[in-house]
């Protein structure tokens, strides 16, 4: 960046404040992202964890300054190295991508061009941002492309992304990425539209370029076992808010926020006998244009009160891990909320009738 | 015949649909060239039971399901529903008995008509057949709505776009049941959808096969998915089967490599999990215009040995319904679960 403040050497690696990110449209105002905070330490890897419409993907794309300014509000502080970013126009933010952040998305084939050789595709930014001539800029592609895993590099370059398998376009695009050396990468669904074989290749590679260059990660997916094994911190988000955040083990180890929990426990997995019914979580998540008075979540919670349909919670936190729960898993609170539910015999994401007594307590 | 041979096959007088040596090949234009897709597959399904066809994308899963629906007919190989070859069948014979084969596809979406009312498309199979008055029409269209969990007074009158995604899956699946199908293959019916609705969707299927008795084919990349859903398992690597048996056996104690390295590439959800010493597989899927000779797993195969390029294994059994084609299989490896 070329404007970098004084003290950025002692500011984290990127910092976000309260970012809200709103799109107008024509049904009315959507908050997409709904203020989130977090920080980023350099080579930590946060993951953000979210169904479709959590608004994992906006709040990367908002972070980046890759949204388009008509018709979407942006609220906040990015801080990259102790400089906010909100506000910088496209080509202050030019300087940013690439070489400060980089993005690998979901589908390879369309975030490549696929009218444009590979070779072309990964010099462009060397060139754009390093200014290095033809040969070096030719010479470092061929190097990504073996430190990325691509065999036969110096032949690759000059193919087009078709001819390729997705796998390999996957390699291309992290290659791309990391051409002119970011400090983040933000890997939106890097591996959702591969196979497990070579999802497991993917991540694998991320995981070991991430050490060698010393780069931090924002892994943005939808699975909890991608994530469970990558990452130093997990951000869990349902209906563009962060409703749990906390370090990895410490999430899986103790799960506060009663969706994190219904996630987990809807998901088959491979240890469970087979024909084992899912305990799955009814209705579907909050419709973002009017989103419901209480807790975005409690139309769908076990453990649903009616002060949940009423009032907001907060997020809380203790001792670095938060949530957003009257009633979080593991409380006395939470206890009593089930036992309520379960003695009146009512359906998931209808209170008990009769106010309960005390407000949950932690 | 790497993946080849009918020793897990039943007793044919048993099984509903029984395909025996099912080979797919497309042709590439005009350079005589040929795609394996599906080579010499051979599946049976019992009344009743749901067989999990598992394979990562190019496997020839989806082709298989594909063929056994006649869409297209097979290149050879037999398709017998109950007593009919469903490949020798005329065009006339076989829409005749198309009602009883239904299937699901992946995208939810996109496998409705935007621009039809939800009731005319559930109850199209009825008005194509004749089948009843068109009050008797319009209530079991309710009834079946009912029993997918779609409200029928809310929803008749509006169209797919109006829903989501899990709303249209189960939409999808109400107009594959009014013709009362024995045989439902569902082709990636949850992996399109959220982890929260899959759950939802997975139980309905559930519930759906034993209201309505079905037989199943379930084809998905999930292992653990199919786990979950199949009586059986059938594992597929480019165009072959690799293993069948019974899903907490095979997943248990995979004999072929490829099965065991599938199970291991799954993260699972739990940071404290051992990650063991999985190497992870190497490689790529060969092209299915050239597969390798023998063993078509060989090239990514850690136990290859020469025997593997030359001959091709042969279904065996080496457990109680649990058969593998491999001339190495593995033995007492318990994946760590």
């Amino acid at each position: 960046m070329t404007d970098t403040s004084p003290h950025s050497q002692n500011s984290p690696l990127l910092e976000v404040r309260n970012l809200s990110t709103s799109f107008r449209t024509e049904r009315g105002v959507v908050h997409a992202v709904d203020d989130v905070s977090f920080v980023l330490e350099r080579g930590q890897t946060l993951g953000v964890v979210g169904e479709s419409g959590s608004g994992k993907t906006v709040l990367s794309r908002s972070v980046m300054g890759l949204l388009p300014d008509r018709n979407v509000i942006r609220e906040g502080q990015v801080l990259y190295e102790g400089t906010n970013v909100i506000g910088y126009n496209e080509k202050q933010m030019s300087h940013v991508w690439g070489a400060e952040m980089a993005m690998i998305f979901q589908d390879p084939m369309t975030s490549l061009n696929p009218v444009m050789k590979i070779g072309k595709q990964i010099t462009e930014s060397l060139r754009h941002h390093l200014g290095v001539d033809k040969e070096e800029a030719k010479a470092t592609a061929t190097a990504l492309l073996r430190q990325v895993g691509i065999p036969e590099p110096e032949r690759r370059l000059n193919e087009y992304p078709h001819q390729l398998s997705g796998g390999m376009r996957q390699r291309v695009t992290i290659a791309i990425a990391l051409a002119c050396g970011p400090k983040i990468l933000f890997a939106d669904e890097p591996t959702t539209a591969l196979d497990v074989t070579v999802q497991a290749q993917i991540l694998d590679l991320l995981d070991d370029l991430q050490r060698d260059r010393h780069m931090a990660m924002i892994l943005v997916s939808h699975d909890l076992g991608v994530v469970a094994s990558r990452t130093d911190e997990i951000m869990v988000m349902y209906g563009g808010k962060v409703v749990e955040q906390a370090a990895t083990s410490d999430l899986f180890r103790s799960m506060k926020m009663p969706y994190t929990e219904a996630l987990l426990r809807s998901i088959p997995r491979i240890e469970h006998p087979s024909h084992t019914r899912l305990e799955a979580i009814p209705g579907r998540p909050p419709n973002l244009l009017s989103p419901p008075k209480g807790c975005n979540f409690a139309p769908r919670c076990r453990y649903v009160q009616e002060k949940c349909l009423n009032e907001e919670p907060p997020l809380e936190s203790a001792s670095g891990h938060a949530w957003r729960c009257w009633y979080p898993v593991g409380s006395e609170g939470n206890r009593e909320a089930l036992a309520r539910n379960t003695a009146a015999g009512v359906p998931v994401g209808v209170p008990a009738p009769g106010a309960m007594s005390s407000a949950g307590s932690n | 015949m790497a993946g080849s041979g009918t020793a897990h096959l039943r007793d044919a007088s048993a099984s509903l649909l029984r395909a025996e040596n099912i080979v797919v090949e497309f042709p590439i234009g005009s350079t005589g060239l040929k795609v394996h897709a599906v080579s010499d597959v051979s599946l049976d399904l019992l009344p009743g039971e749901t067989l999990g066809l598992v394979g990562e994308s190019g496997s020839g899963k989806s082709t298989t399901g594909r063929a056994l629906m006649q869409m297209p007919s097979p290149t050879s190989g037999s398709v017998l529903l109950e007593k009919h070859d469903l490949t020798k069948l005329s065009g006339s014979e076989l829409r005749e008995i198309r009602p009883q084969m239904q299937m699901i596809f992946q995208d939810p979406i996109s496998s409705l008509n935007p621009r039809r009312k939800v009731t005319d498309i559930v109850a199209e199979p009825l008005r194509i057949w004749k089948r009843g008055t068109s009050a008797e029409q319009a209530a079991l269209v309710d009834k079946t709505l009912e029993s997918v969990g779609i409200d029928p007074e809310g929803a008749r009158s509006r169209r797919p776009s109006e829903f989501s995604g899990g709303q249209c899956q189960r939409i999808c699946i109400a107009r594959s049941l009014m013709l009362e199908p024995k045989l439902l293959i569902c082709d990636e019916p949850v992996s399109a959808l959220d982890v929260s609705v899959q759950a939802q969707i997975l139980n309905l299927l559930q519930d759906m096969k034993e209201r309505y008795g079905l037989t199943m084919l379930f084809i998905a990349h999930d292992l653990a998915v199919v786990k979950n859903v199949s009586d059986r398992v059938a594992v597929m690597y480019l165009g072959k089967l690799c293993e069948v048996g019974n899903p907490d056996r095979l997943y248990a104690s995979p004999a072929h490599p490829y099965t065991k390295t599938l199970l291991d590439s799954i993260p699972p959800p739990d940071p404290d999990a051992p990650k063991g010493d999985f190497a992870g597989l190497s490689g790529e899927i060969p092209s299915p215009v050239a597969p390798p000779s023998g063993c078509r797993f060989r090239t990514r195969c850690p136990n290859a040995k020469e025997l593997c390029a030359q001959v091709e294994p042969v279904m065996t059994e080496v457990g109680e319904d649990h058969f593998v084609a491999c001339h190495f299989p593995l033995e007492g490896t318990a994946v760590s679960l």
